[in-house]
């Protein structure tokens, strides 16, 4: 090896500022998301299929369809988004990216706040595009399905955020992905009520915009204080690997 | 003399109910070359880890500059390489990209200087293959390209010969030895048999009883 | 003050002082709870619209109350484990969770045999059995979390985050009853408002909830006496201590 290129010891010049570093693992995991695509489809895969599974294991008829039909997007949506959450850092610890992740010079809570910032536009954001056509399958009228749309654009990063801790806290464990499960499910509990009363507070008529500003608290709340417990998880379960 | 970078004071690990080292003492100077020796087992990894920053289950003193580590977080670890058993490598992305992902934290740099490094490390040719069509030891170079446009004072390098051919090895050896006389300090964890004009040593034994 | 603070992180000191409590509180709990649990269930006077059936509350409130109050506790043992990493705040929550667990299922159970007579079902989906039920999760979590890392201080550190991730949920609970409006019974006390049920109920009740706590805090010191032990057991003091027990 030559060493021309390198420079002799001194203090650290034109260092990046934390925006550029948020900015640099976001674009790294889009781009090696988008290097296998088909990992991208399965979690949709699966929220079709779930959601198939209502009126082929409950009823088909349309009056049960229409009033349990948000309820049954928000479990399938919620389903998935859990099943997706075990690769979040398991790529990145198995590879050593993550060690190198936390030893950037940067506030690793706003690092891990990019990094599920981008779980949430390569899985979350999908599924909130898709969630009209199962709307629709499930009898929703215009309206309902509207603010179906609006509550999962608001619940879903939430779900990744609180997520994430999960994901970090079983990070190097065997059986990690029921163990997350049962992490985090209790805590996606009251996501999952607002998310769905909204929808029938909607579909009976009620003003929503209530329901709607808990819901944009929740998502205050988790995107201030989640990437915190997230951090200091991951130092914790690489400290032990 | 010039000061040390970084000091250890009685650092004591325990892992798995077992005591790895205890009353650790050294300093890390800038312009030295020390490698981290002892049998497996003996927690050449672990202390690197903890000297590294990852792992937190110790008790001692670290100073970094004269001052508590704690305190100069970033200082530290923008001045601080570390490169690991696991090369921090993304089977996905190339070799380019994998480099520009490592740095971006860090300080901007172009990306003729990253091709430079590439070239450097006998990879020209392969700076748009996805890593995973490369060999293990071309991965590793891959990794080790980050020494050719490194500017931390403090390399931190865990087992840097493995997967490397015996011309790689030497040029390995020549740059550490050339960053030691620029002023760098380097530390090595190997089971390769280094043995460097100048070397020091910390010597990892057989944990002792444990008693408290 | 910090002298103190650091002593009571030390387990030798706490199992001495533990070992000399312990009998004490054991014996006020037993009679507390004894003195609360006769006086409700016999004395106190019947419910003029659920006759004799309320009275489960003597059991059902004091085990609700130990349930939350015992989170609450494990999330400022977690504070202390993860700012002074005391060993002391690791025991105590690993010792304490299977409790909350235990008393997190008695509350639910006796809410459902509470709930039988009462509303003609044993389970109503209301906010707060829910809420309870959501808090049996946690503890469950934070359980299967502590055994399933093997190392002992990552193991406390991981849950000690997750118990405070979990305490979020402990502002919901309260506040559930005033979201939902549904068909449990508002809150029996409020440490604010005067209680509004005659003081022949309340009295024996809020003994009956002492005389638990009084319980609790035997039953922790009996668990974080024998955590200590097993983590501590090459040490010199403990096998000086299994020495002299052996005599």
């Amino acid at each position: 090896m030559n060493a021309d290129a390198r420079p002799s010891v001194k203090p650290v010049s034109s260092a990046v500022g934390p925006l550029g570093a948020m900015g640099a693992v976001f674009a790294r995991d889009v781009r090696v998301a988008f290097r296998q695509r088909q990992d991208l489809l399965n979690p949709l895969l699966f929220f079709i299929m779930v959601v198939t599974l209502f009126p082929l294991g409950v009823s088909p008829e349309v009056a049960f369809l229409k009033q349990s039909g948000a309820g049954i997007l928000w479990v399938a949506a919620l389903l998935s988004v859990l099943l997706s959450l075990d690769h979040l850092f398991r790529h990145d610890f198995d590879d050593g990216t993550l060690e190198q992740l936390v030893l950037q010079p940067q506030p690793l809570f706003l690092l891990i706040l990019a990094k599920t910032a981008a779980h949430w536009v390569l899985t979350g954001l999908p599924l909130v595009l898709l969630a009209p056509v199962l709307g629709v399958m499930v009898h929703l009228d215009g309206n309902s399905i509207a603010i179906l749309c609006l509550t999962l654009l608001i619940g879903t990063p939430v779900l990744s955020m609180i997520g994430a801790i999960g994901a970090a806290l079983t990070l190097g464990l065997r059986s990690a992905g029921v163990l997350l499960s049962l992490l985090i499910i209790p805590l996606y509990i009251p996501v999952l009520i607002f998310g769905t009363g909204t929808v029938a507070a909607a579909a009976e008529g009620a003003p929503v915009a209530g329901y709607l500003a808990l819901m944009g608290a929740f998502l205050v709340l988790a995107v201030t204080l989640a990437p915190f417990a997230s951090a200091a998880a991951l130092r914790i379960s690489l400290s032990n690997s | 003399m010039s000061e040390p970078l970084l000091q250890a004071i009685d650092l004591e690990c325990e892992r798995d109910e077992r005591l790895l080292f205890q009353n650790l003492s050294f300093s890390i100077l800038p312009g030295t070359l020390t490698r981290v020796e002892g049998p497996n087992g003996t927690g050449k990894t672990t202390l690197l880890r903890i000297l590294a920053g990852l792992n937190d289950a110790w008790s001692g003193q670290l100073l970094w500059c004269g001052q508590p580590r704690m305190a100069q977080r970033e200082s530290f670890l923008r001045n601080t390489l570390y490169l690991g058993h696991r090369p921090g490598i993304k089977p996905l992305l190339t070799p380019m990209e994998n480099l520009r992902a490592l740095m971006a934290g860090r300080r901007e740099i172009a990306d003729g200087a990253l091709a430079r490094a590439l070239e450097g490390t006998g990879l020209s040719g392969f700076e748009h293959v996805p890593c995973r069509n490369l060999s293990a030891g071309q991965q590793r170079r891959v990794a080790l390209a980050r020494l050719l446009v490194a500017d931390e004072p403090l390399w931190l390098l865990d087992e840097v010969f493995t997967a490397i051919d015996a011309d790689g090895v030497r040029a390995i050896e020549a740059l550490l030895q050339q960053r030691a006389e620029e002023g760098g300090a380097v530390l090595v964890t190997t089971h390769h048999d280094l043995d460097l004009p100048g070397m020091q040593r910390i010597t990892l034994g057989t944990g002792g009883q444990y008693e408290r | 003050m910090w002298q103190f603070f650091h002593k009571l992180g030390s387990p030798k000191w706490f199992f001495g002082i533990a070992t000399r409590f312990m009998p004490w509180l054991l014996a006020a709990g037993a009679i507390l709870l004894m003195a609360g649990v006769v006086w409700g269930l016999a004395f106190a006077p019947k419910d003029y619209l659920q006759g004799n059936s309320y009275r489960i509350i003597f059991i059902h409130v004091p085990t609700a109350f130990l349930a939350q109050s015992i989170y609450i506790m494990m999330a400022f043992a977690a504070v202390v484990t993860l700012v002074w990493r005391m060993k002391l705040a690791d025991v105590f929550v690993k010792s304490v969770a299977p409790v909350g667990l235990i008393f997190t299922f008695l509350s639910l159970f006796t809410g459902a045999v509470w709930g039988k007579p009462t509303w003609g079902t044993w389970w109503v989906w209301d906010a707060r059995l829910t809420s309870m039920l959501i808090l049996l999760f946690l503890y469950g979590g934070a359980i299967a979390l502590d055994r399933a890392i093997n190392d002992e201080k990552s193991a406390a550190r991981a849950v000690a985050v997750l118990v405070l991730v979990g305490v979020v949920n402990i502002p919901i609970i309260q506040y559930s009853v005033e979201w939902w409006n549904t068909l449990h019974q508002p809150s029996t006390f409020k440490l604010t408002e005067k209680p509004s049920m005659p003081a022949e109920m309340w009295v024996p009740l809020l003994l009956s909830v002492l005389g638990l706590y009084c319980l609790f805090g035997w039953l922790a010191c009996v668990r974080m006496k024998t955590e200590i032990l097993m983590r501590e057991q090459k040490t010199r003091w403990v096998r000086e201590l299994i020495m002299a027990e052996r005599g």
